[in-house]
C-alpha cells in the first residue's frame, strides 16, 4: 500500500518535471517579447527625435496618384516632331508602346507596371521624322492597342508628315512633342505656338541668344502651354527638398554644386554602331538630309553626323545643353536662381579623341552675388565616378538625387547642441527620403542604413520600382492645358536656364568671363 | 527518442542553449524584417555573386516572385526561432533553418575573388558565421533535444498516442 503511494507521488512529480522541461522555452520567449519591444521603442523614439528636433514631423510624402483621375476631358490629339529613341521614351510615358518593346517587357515582367500607368486620354495622330525608319517605328507604336487603361487601342488614325511645318498646319493636331535634335528647338517651338499647337520640348530650349529670345518672346505672347522635358524634378523627393529648404534645415547655402561623371562610349554620344558594333542603318535615300540640316551650314551625310550629332556645336552645346540643362532645373525648381550675373566655364577633349567639337571635360562656375551663392557645374566623360548634386549649407548638405539624404554639418551653429548630445550625429546622413518608400521621412539609426543612404542604394531603387517621372511631367502638361495653371518647367523657367547656358557656352567658346546684362537683357 | 536518453545532462543543457540561442537570433532576424518599412530581399539578392545569382535575379526581375520570397523569407524566420526557442517541431525547425542559412551562405560565400558592396563585420575565408550557424542547426536536427527540453514531449506523446489508437 504505502509502496503503491510512494510511487503514485513520484509518478506526480516526475511528471510535474516533465512540464516544467517541456516548458523550458516560455520564459525565453517572455525574456525575447520582453526585449524585442524595448529595442523597437528605442529605435522609434531615437528616430522621432531626430525628426523633431528638425519639426520635419508634419513632413508627409504628397501621395503619387497612380490610377485614372476620373474627369479626363476631351480626347487630346499629339503629334511627334522627331521620332529617335527619346520620342520612343517619352510614347511610353504618354501611354504607348512599339509592339518589340512590349514583348521586351514581356518577358522581363515589366509590362504590368506600365499598363498600370494613368491613362492620359490622348491619342498619337500625328508623326513626322526626316528618317523612314523611325516614322515607321512611330507609327506603328501609334497603332499598337496593348496600351494603359485596357486594351482599347486609340480611335483615331495616326498619319505621317514628311516635314514639321504640315504636320503644324495641320488643323486636326492640338499639341506636338518636339523630340527632335537641339537646333530644331526654338524655331520649332515657335512656329508651333504661332500655329496654334501645345508644345512640350526636349531640352535644351535653344542654341544661341538670338533663337532664345525669339522662342521666349514667342511663347510668352499666346496662350499656348509649354512645358521643357525636365522630367527628374516630378520625383517626389524634389517636393520634399522644396520643404526642407524652405524651412532652413540646411542653413545658409552659399554653394551649390552640380556634376556628370560618365565613362561610356555612348554616353560620350558616340551612338553610330549598334550592340554587335556594326553601324546603325540610314543613309540620304531613306533620311531627308537636307531638312535634318535645317538653317545649319551644309556638311555631306555621315552616319556618324546623323546619329552623334551632340559631338558639334552646330547643333547643340555638349554637356551644357543635354546635361547641365537638368541640373540647371533642379536647382532653380528649388532655389528660384533665375539667370547668374556672370558665367565662366572651361575644358577641354581630354579623353575621346575623334572628331569632336565639344569638350568631355567641362567646368562652368555661376555667381549670385545678390543671393550670396555660387552654382557650379564639372563633368567628365571619362570617369563613373558619381559625384552627386550637393547643396552645401552651413548646418547641414543635402545630396539630392533619385533620393534625398541630409548630413548635418560638423561645425553648424543651429545643430551645435544636438550635435554635443548625440542627437545628430554628422559622420553618415542622418535623414533620407526614398521615393519608393511614399517619400516619407526617415531618420537614419542602422550603420548599414547609413552606408547604403550615403551610395544611393535603396531598396526602393534598386527594386526598379521607380514612377516614371517623365509620365508625370507630361500629365502635367496635359493637365494644364486641360485645366489651366502653370508647368514647371514653363517658358519663364526655360528662358533662366537658357541664358544661364548660352552664357556657359559663349565663355567656353570665347574663354572669357561673361555676363548678363538685366537691363538691355543681354549677354555681355 | 532513443538517443536522448543517453545524453548526460551537461550535453543536454548544452544542446539546448545553442538551440536557444540560434532561435532567438532568428527570430530577431524576423522580426527585424517585419519592423523595416518596405524591407524587400531584393538588396540582399542584388548583391548575390556565385552559384546562386542568376536565381537571384531572377527572383529580383519577377516582383511576384520577390514578394512571394520576402512573406517566405520573414514569416519563415519567425516560425523557425519560434520553433527553436519552444523545442516546437525542433527537428523540422533546425532542417528548414539550416536549409535558408545555407541559402543565404550560397548567396554570398566569403569566397577568393568575390567582394560585395556590403560591408561584413568580420573577416572570413570560405567559412563564414551563417555557415557556422546552418551546420550548428544541421547538429540540432540529429541531436534533437526537444522532446526533452520543450514542447516536443507532448508532439511526440501525442503521435504517439494516435498511433497507437490506429493500431
Amino acid at each position: 500500500m504505502a509502496q503503491e503511494e510512494m510511487a503514485k507521488k513520484e509518478k506526480r512529480s516526475l511528471s510535474r518535471r516533465t512540464l516544467l522541461k517541456a516548458l523550458a522555452g516560455i520564459p525565453v520567449m517572455g525574456f525575447f517579447t520582453f526585449e524585442a519591444f524595448r529595442k523597437i521603442n528605442f529605435d522609434r523614439d531615437k528616430r522621432s527625435r531626430v525628426i523633431k528636433e528638425l519639426g520635419l514631423e508634419d513632413l508627409k510624402a504628397p501621395r503619387i496618384v497612380t490610377g485614372s483621375s476620373g474627369k479626363k476631358g476631351d480626347l487630346l490629339r499629339i503629334g511627334f516632331i522627331g521620332y529617335g529613341n527619346r520620342a520612343q521614351q517619352l510614347s511610353h510615358s504618354l501611354g504607348f508602346m512599339h509592339p518589340d518593346e512590349v514583348q521586351r517587357r514581356k518577358q522581363n515582367g515589366t509590362l504590368a507596371e506600365w499598363l498600370e500607368q494613368e491613362d492620359l486620354n490622348v491619342a498619337l495622330t500625328g508623326i513626322c521624322d526626316v528618317y523612314d525608319l523611325h516614322a515607321e517605328k512611330g507609327l506603328t507604336t501609334a497603332k499598337n492597342e496593348i496600351r494603359p487603361g485596357g486594351n482599347s487601342g486609340q480611335s483615331l488614325p495616326v498619319k505621317r508628315y514628311l516635314s514639321y511645318q504640315d504636320l503644324l498646319n495641320d488643323k486636326d493636331i492640338d499639341a506636338v512633342i518636339i523630340a527632335t535634335p537641339d537646333h530644331h528647338h526654338a524655331h520649332i517651338t515657335s512656329e508651333a505656338v504661332k500655329a496654334g499647337k501645345h508644345v512640350y520640348c526636349e531640352k535644351s530650349i535653344a542654341r544661341t541668344e538670338d533663337e532664345l529670345y525669339e522662342v521666349y518672346d514667342t511663347v510668352r505672347n499666346s496662350d499656348r502651354v509649354f512645358q521643357l522635358g525636365h522630367q527628374i524634378t516630378q520625383n517626389v523627393v524634389f517636393q520634399q527638398a522644396k520643404e526642407i529648404i524652405k524651412r532652413d534645415i540646411l542653413g545658409k547655402i552659399c554653394l551649390v554644386e552640380t556634376t556628370t561623371n560618365r565613362n561610356t562610349a555612348s554616353g560620350a554620344w558616340i551612338r553610330h554602331l549598334d550592340s554587335d558594333g556594326n553601324p546603325k542603318p540610314g543613309d540620304e535615300k531613306s533620311i531627308d538630309w537636307l531638312q535634318w540640316l535645317g538653317s545649319r551650314p551644309y556638311k555631306p551625310f555621315t552616319t556618324d553626323r546623323f546619329y552623334n550629332w551632340t559631338k558639334w556645336f552646330d547643333y547643340d552645346m555638349g554637356m551644357i545643353g543635354q546635361l547641365f540643362t537638368h541640373e540647371f532645373d533642379a536647382v532653380n525648381q528649388l532655389l528660384r536662381i533665375g539667370i547668374p550675373e556672370s558665367a565662366v566655364a572651361s575644358g577641354g577633349i581630354y579623353y575621346w579623341k575623334d572628331n569632336r567639337e565639344i569638350p568631355d571635360v567641362l567646368h562652368a562656375t555661376f555667381e549670385y552675388p545678390k543671393k550670396e551663392m555660387t552654382l557650379t557645374y564639372s563633368a567628365n566623360l571619362a570617369s563613373s565616378r558619381q559625384r552627386g548634386r550637393v547643396f552645401n549649407g552651413h548646418d547641414a548638405s543635402m545630396e539630392l538625387g533619385g533620393s534625398l539624404s541630409i548630413t548635418a554639418d560638423w561645425d553648424s551653429t543651429k545643430y551645435r547642441e544636438q550635435l554635443d548630445r548625440g542627437i545628430f550625429d554628422s559622420s553618415g546622413p542622418m535623414i533620407s527620403i526614398n521615393p519608393g518608400s511614399g517619400g516619407d521621412v526617415d531618420a537614419i539609426t542602422s550603420a548599414t542604413a547609413k552606408y547604403y543612404a550615403a551610395r544611393g542604394l535603396t531598396t526602393t531603387n534598386i527594386n526598379g520600382r521607380n514612377v516614371d517621372v517623365t509620365h508625370l511631367h507630361i500629365k502635367q502638361w496635359i493637365d494644364v492645358i486641360r485645366n489651366g495653371g502653370q508647368t514647371n518647367a514653363n517658358i519663364e523657367r526655360a528662358f533662366e536656364e537658357g541664358v544661364a547656358c548660352v552664357m556657359a557656352n559663349k565663355s567656353y567658346l570665347e574663354k572669357r568671363r561673361v555676363e548678363w546684362d538685366p537691363i538691355n537683357r543681354r549677354i555681355v | 527518442m532513443k538517443g536522448t536518453k543517453t545524453f548526460t545532462t551537461f550535453q543536454l543543457t548544452t544542446l539546448v542553449l545553442l538551440r536557444m540561442l540560434i532561435g532567438w537570433h532568428v527570430l530577431y532576424e524576423g522580426i527585424s524584417k517585419l519592423l523595416i518599412p518596405n524591407w524587400s530581399s531584393a538588396m540582399f539578392l542584388k548583391e548575390s555573386q556565385w552559384i546562386l545569382s542568376g536565381f537571384s535575379d531572377w527572383i529580383i526581375s519577377n516582383s511576384g516572385v520577390l514578394q512571394v520570397v520576402d512573406f517566405m523569407n520573414t514569416w519563415g524566420l519567425i516560425a523557425i526561432g519560434i520553433g527553436l526557442i519552444l523545442g516546437l517541431f525542433t527537428r523540422l525547425a533546425a532542417i528548414a533553418g539550416a536549409t535558408l542559412l545555407f541559402i543565404y551562405y550560397l548567396n554570398n560565400p566569403p569566397l577568393l575573388g568575390l567582394t560585395y558592396n556590403l560591408p561584413s563585420e568580420g573577416n572570413y575565408l570560405i567559412v563564414s558565421k551563417t555557415l557556422i550557424e546552418a551546420v550548428a542547426l544541421l547538429v540540432l536536427a540529429v541531436f534533437p533535444s526537444g522532446s526533452e527540453f520543450g514542447l516536443d514531449r507532448y508532439v511526440s506523446r501525442f503521435v504517439k498516442s494516435k498511433t497507437k489508437k490506429e493500431e
